[in-house]
């Protein structure tokens, strides 16, 4: 593919191979110029840093790749790394995250630029390596960023739009760029990857180590304040940093079609041009649920699909004038807030409420819980269920996916576990979406 | 270098007063004299601790940058910053001339617990910085709960009714010293010679340089803050804080007392000991303290060539 206009010179064309989502997170931080990945392994993201460390090693990369020992040492490396000017970067995944929350919540407080991949994987208890959303979302209100991915293109193009997006003066907050563990992250994509002279015209070496830590000057960095006034200052800056972010993406968005063709919106809208419902889902399953919509509308079902790329800030203004003129939404989420729900529900009923009635109505559905698989039968009944709440007015309960069929399974296992279930598996457990997996 | 008597004195006062330290602090102490001997291309990197409040919005005693980190996790901090200078260094853009010395400071409960395994991991890659563990046996900054720096037979809000700690102080000496630092030493404010002395040989070294202070703490302790200095010289001359000094494997005692004095002259003029002499002098207690130090100076001089005299 070749990038920007008509007679483009050759050190502008990109190169397109096959990539895992993995390999394309690393190549973002290797276009991208990164000085220094503290890192800490952890299934699914492992291959990032290895992948990293052999291009250190190879010359590839000038720079350094540590190995900690925990991902909270990891976390307050990254801090301080991007404290002292380097262009950092690192990865991680699930418990990894959970681990490190701590210095997630300081490191953004410090305003100090730095990307993170997490590969996102489900919590412990119980154990599982597969995707879920759970982990990334629990570091929704520490004042990171969020870029959500549902392509291995995706990925490599949002490594190299968080640095600037991170380093802008106007920002100056880490961001994690999520993709889902296994699906994506080892799954192979054609992926187009940028000619560095173009990277380096759009993302230069950073420049602002005159305000950093430099050793002989009396700055503080993460100190303690005395007054809750104090303290919410600080915090208040944050958050108009992190509410100024959307418009400063949508600049460094322009400059990024401009490089590579290609656009990366705060949210991503399939077939929604005359739709009258719409899915709402986060990261790869988006591309399940694209080849449902294709199916229902070749079966004359005006749904499309509402995919945020971007969780934090939240483009709350954006999918109010997206899916308000819907008469159904149905969000399918990723994650679960035990006694509350789907946690993508529930700020898609903020975003709504603030936007006049009529509202469409909005049903919530639990799937993909540890890699757990969303049939393209399931959405369609997901569309069909709200096509019958927004004509009724009836909207069901939250559901969670669970099918006849898995039912029977997990009651084989447990007759070998001599174990008895808790709860018996049927309305309100049971989605009631039984049936062929498709 | 010189390691002669009297060779180093502190250079002018670098660090401002009027913090927000106890009156008598021990940690204050040794960091300001640390301080001044490295001079002013320091990064402190802070964990959770009493000096944390040394340098709140929008004040700094100090002519240096300054970052706290946690409580677990300072050793790593410094990891992320050393890394990023040689980095940035090495690719020529910040100036390669002044030699930054990163300098860990935290207190015993995140040396001893928390944050033992960042630090074993700093140590484990070899990381060229200081580390100053300023050492008041207890979590001082939340009112002096015991730690595992904690003495045997001291009071704290923890233990605050019974007969005190029942553990012995942790060994975090040994601790460090089996990682093989480049330079590992014990120092007291109350002897500030021998603390110039060797700041100035760790200067010498590339690597860890690990300092483990005794902290006397005036709230803590229960002592007048005007005894600071007497109750450091107690704790040297009964033998209570050995200063010694490990460099390339081998530990070396910097000040031997002779003769050592009875360590109840250290335990009486603490308030946390107290009850080992009133209402009822607990003997047992008192000698199994005394036990524990004459057997750690012992164990020592048998392992010398030439024992020196006691």
């Amino acid at each position: 593919m070749i990038a920007g206009s008509e007679g483009s010179q050759r050190s502008q064309r990109s190169e397109r191979r096959l990539l895992t989502g993995n390999q394309a997170a690393a190549w973002g931080a290797r276009l991208g110029g990164v000085d220094y990945v503290p890192a800490f392994p952890i299934t699914p993201q492992t291959e990032i840093i290895e992948a990293l460390a052999a291009w250190f090693d190879d010359g590839s990369l000038m720079g350094r790749l540590t190995m900690f020992e925990s991902e909270h040492s990891m976390m307050t490396a990254a801090g301080t790394a991007a404290a002292a000017g380097a262009r950092t970067f690192t990865a991680t995944s699930s418990q990894g995250l959970l681990y490190s929350l701590e210095m997630m919540y300081a490191v953004a407080g410090w305003r100090v630029p730095f990307v993170m991949v997490n590969v996102s994987r489900g919590l412990a208890s119980p154990i599982t390596l597969e995707s879920d959303h759970n982990d990334v979302l629990a570091a929704r209100d520490t004042g990171f960023l969020q870029i959500h991915c549902a392509t291995a293109q995706e990925v490599l193009d949002a490594v190299l739009i968080a640095f600037r997006w991170s380093e802008d003066r106007r920002v100056r907050l880490p961001v994690i760029v999520n993709q889902d563990g296994f699906s994506l992250s080892f799954t192979r994509e054609p992926v187009d990857i940028p000619n560095e002279d173009a990277v380096r015209a759009f993302l230069p070496t950073r420049g602002d180590l005159d305000e950093t830590l430099s050793g002989p000057s009396p700055q503080s960095l993460g100190v303690a304040v005395l007054d809750g006034s104090t303290y919410s200052y600080f915090r208040y800056q944050m958050e108009r940093a992190a509410q100024g972010a959307l418009p400063v993406l949508l600049d460094i968005e322009k400059e990024f079609e401009s490089m590579t063709g290609r656009r990366f919106l705060p949210i991503d809208e399939y077939r929604m041009h005359d739709a009258e419902m719409a899915i709402v889902v986060v990261g790869s399953l988006g591309t399940q649920a694209m080849v449902a919509v294709d199916e229902m509308r070749a079966e004359g079902v005006r749904v499309g699909l509402v995919r945020p790329r971007v969780l934090r800030p939240f483009p709350r203004n954006a999918l109010a004038l997206t899916l308000g003129r819907m008469r159904g939404v149905a969000v399918v989420d990723q994650d679960l807030s035990p006694g509350f729900g789907g946690i993508l529900h529930g700020e898609i009923a903020a975003a709504l409420y603030a936007r006049p009635e009529p509202r469409p109505s909005l049903t919530s559905y639990i799937g993909g819980l540890g890699g757990r698989f969303v049939s393209v039968t399931e959405f369609k009944r997901i569309v069909d269920e709200t096509v019958v709440a927004s004509i009724t007015g009836h909207v069901p309960p939250p559901r969670l996916l669970f099918t006849d069929e898995e039912a029977r399974s997990i009651r084989m296992l447990q007759q070998i576990a001599d174990d008895a279930p808790q709860y018996e598996l049927g309305a309100p457990f049971a989605s009631g979406l039984e049936g062929d997996r498709a | 270098m010189s390691a002669g008597r009297g060779a180093v004195t502190p250079r002018p006062h670098l660090m401002a007063s009027g913090t927000s330290m106890c009156p008598g602090c021990g940690g204050l102490q040794v960091v300001k004299q640390i301080y001044e001997h490295l001079g002013r291309d320091v990064v402190f990197v802070n964990a959770a601790g009493c000096l944390t409040l040394l340098a709140p919005y929008p004040t700094t005693p100090f002519q240096s940058s300054w970052i706290y980190t946690s409580m677990a996790s300072a050793p790593a901090g410094a990891q992320g910053l050393v890394d990023a200078i040689e980095v940035l260094r090495s690719k020529g853009r910040i100036s390669g001339r002044r030699r930054i010395h990163v300098v860990v400071l935290t207190g015993d409960g995140a040396a001893n617990g928390i944050g033992l395994s960042s630090t074993s991991g700093a140590l484990d890659r070899r990381l060229d910085f200081y580390y100053l563990c300023y050492d008041n046996e207890g979590y001082g900054n939340t009112g002096h709960q015991t730690s595992p720096a904690t003495p045997e037979g001291a009071r704290t809000s923890t233990d605050a009714l019974g007969p005190g700690c029942s553990q012995p102080k942790k060994d975090l000496f040994s601790i460090w010293a089996a990682h093989e630092p480049s330079y590992l030493a014990t120092v007291i404010g109350a002897e500030p010679q021998d603390l110039a002395r060797k700041v100035e040989r760790a200067r010498g070294c590339q690597g860890p340089k690990m300092f483990i202070a005794l902290a006397p703490c005036p709230t803590g302790w229960g002592f007048d803050p005007k005894d600071a200095g007497r109750i450091g010289h107690l704790a040297v001359s009964t033998g209570v804080w050995a200063l010694r000094e490990r460099v390339d494997g081998k530990t070396v005692h910097t000040k031997i007392p002779r003769p050592r004095r009875l360590v109840e002259d250290y335990l009486r003029a603490q308030k946390r000991f107290q009850h080992l002499f009133s209402p009822v002098r607990r003997d047992d207690v008192i000698q199994r303290i005394q036990a524990r130090i004459t057997d750690a100076w012992e164990d020592w001089f048998r392992g010398q060539p030439t024992r020196p005299r006691a």
